[in-house]
């Protein structure tokens, strides 16, 4: 049942953003769900993502090239 | 259009602060907050206008359309344009580059999109208006969009394919002119606009502290450097001033927001106006950090003639800009 985030980014500001709200919106609605942050670009390049940051929720990509909403997050993780 | 914003800084700096309009303080301060006022409001509405646009040319859709179409020889201004409305992260510039290699697209268009995207963003657009007016805006814009063309068709003449490094040859050997499914999402403009605030919200949250820092220090010159200091060592007739404050700039890196508050004090002062915009193109449009994010995915040659080519181009830039302005 846990789902499986990655946050693709190779450490910019935008990325650790990302990553902050994700842990957030994670905590706050109490989500079953673990958070990875992938910085290798060769990891990176696997998902085929042109723009970083980028979210991956079980291995699809979600989000791309830019920080989600909280409001989005939270519907596309329950 | 910003005389009421004059009125205002005019209006706090004399009547409420009671400095005397003499003061090199009174300038200084009169001129930052002033142009801190104009430039994030017209900041604010440009990336909102570009982030529209941007909501209708995501880069998946652009690299399908490059890969898909022949245009012969449009493509490097295709690339160069995508590139002026797409933002630009430098974090991205690898997956971006890969992206768009994977999917065919020749190496030179590809540079055409690396170049001019750094150089013509909405915040420089922003920044330009604010600081030197719509005509060199628009001067400078066309000649990021030219600098990109012109780079890119030097570069793809080169044929350097057979400098990028392994990884990326192994990655484009399994991709075979890959193209992703692009789920156009059919998204109304009112359903994309939350999501474009939120864009504009970031941005201006990431370049505000710079655009203060650069107009409070430009601000500061602007009142304590007398009129035409700069003349005497770098006038339009020296004629490495241009070579010289390309080169040095090119390591550096800063996003525009904090380094075209000050190039304009520099030019009010008496920089030749090319030499200033060919010091910014460098500082803005190629790094030390870039360099090193490149290369991962070019050999070192590559990177360095990617560099000195751009770098050449900035100059003849510089030189034309002189000429004509």
């Amino acid at each position: 049942m846990s789902k499986e985030i990655k946050v693709l980014g190779t450490g910019c500001p935008k990325c650790m953003q990302t990553t902050s709200i994700i842990t957030e919106v994670v905590a706050e609605n109490d989500f079953d769900a673990s958070i990875e942050k992938v910085e290798d670009i060769m990891e990176i390049m696997k998902y085929n993502v042109m723009s970083t940051p980028a979210v991956v929720v079980d291995g699809e990509v979600v989000i791309k090239g830019r920080i989600p909403s909280k409001q989005e997050l939270k519907d596309l993780l329950s | 259009m910003f005389d009421w914003v004059q009125n205002i800084a005019d209006f706090i700096v004399y009547n409420t602060l009671e400095l005397s309009r003499d003061s090199k303080l009174a300038d200084a301060l009169n001129f930052f907050i002033y142009d801190s006022i104009k430039i994030l409001i017209l900041i604010t509405v440009i990336i909102f206008l570009m982030g529209i646009i941007n909501s209708y040319f995501p880069v998946e859709k652009v690299r399908n359309f490059l890969s898909r179409n022949k245009l012969y020889g449009l493509e490097y201004l295709m690339a160069s344009l995508f590139g002026v409305v797409t933002p630009f992260c430098s974090c991205s510039s690898i997956p971006l580059f890969i992206g768009f290699v994977k999917g065919g697209i020749p190496l030179g268009v590809t540079f055409s999109f690396l170049v001019t995207s750094p150089l013509v963003n909405e915040v420089a657009i922003g920044l330009f208006i604010g600081l030197f007016g719509v005509k060199i805006t628009i001067l400078y814009v066309l000649s990021g969009i030219v600098l990109g063309v012109v780079s890119g068709v030097i570069l793809q003449s080169f044929k350097l394919e057979k400098h990028l490094t392994p990884w990326v040859k192994e990655i484009l050997k399994n991709a075979e002119k890959e193209q992703s499914k692009y789920i156009s999402e059919h998204q109304s403009l009112s359903q994309r606009i939350p999501i474009i605030i939120s864009e504009v919200r970031n941005i201006l949250r990431g370049i505000i502290p710079y655009v203060i820092i650069g107009i409070a220090i430009g601000g500061l010159m602007h009142g304590y450097i007398p009129e035409g200091f700069f003349e005497q060592y770098m006038s339009k007739d020296n004629l490495f001033a241009v070579p010289i404050s390309t080169i040095m700039a090119v390591p550096m890196y800063s996003n525009a927001s904090g380094v075209l508050p000050i190039v304009q004090v520099l030019v009010a002062k008496g920089i030749p106006l090319g030499t200033a915009i060919a010091f910014m193109m460098a500082v803005v449009g190629l790094s030390l950090p870039e360099a090193m994010l490149l290369k991962k995915v070019m050999s070192i040659k590559l990177i360095s003639i990617f560099f000195g080519v751009v770098t050449l181009c900035i100059i003849i830039s510089g030189y034309l800009f002189n000429i004509i302005l």
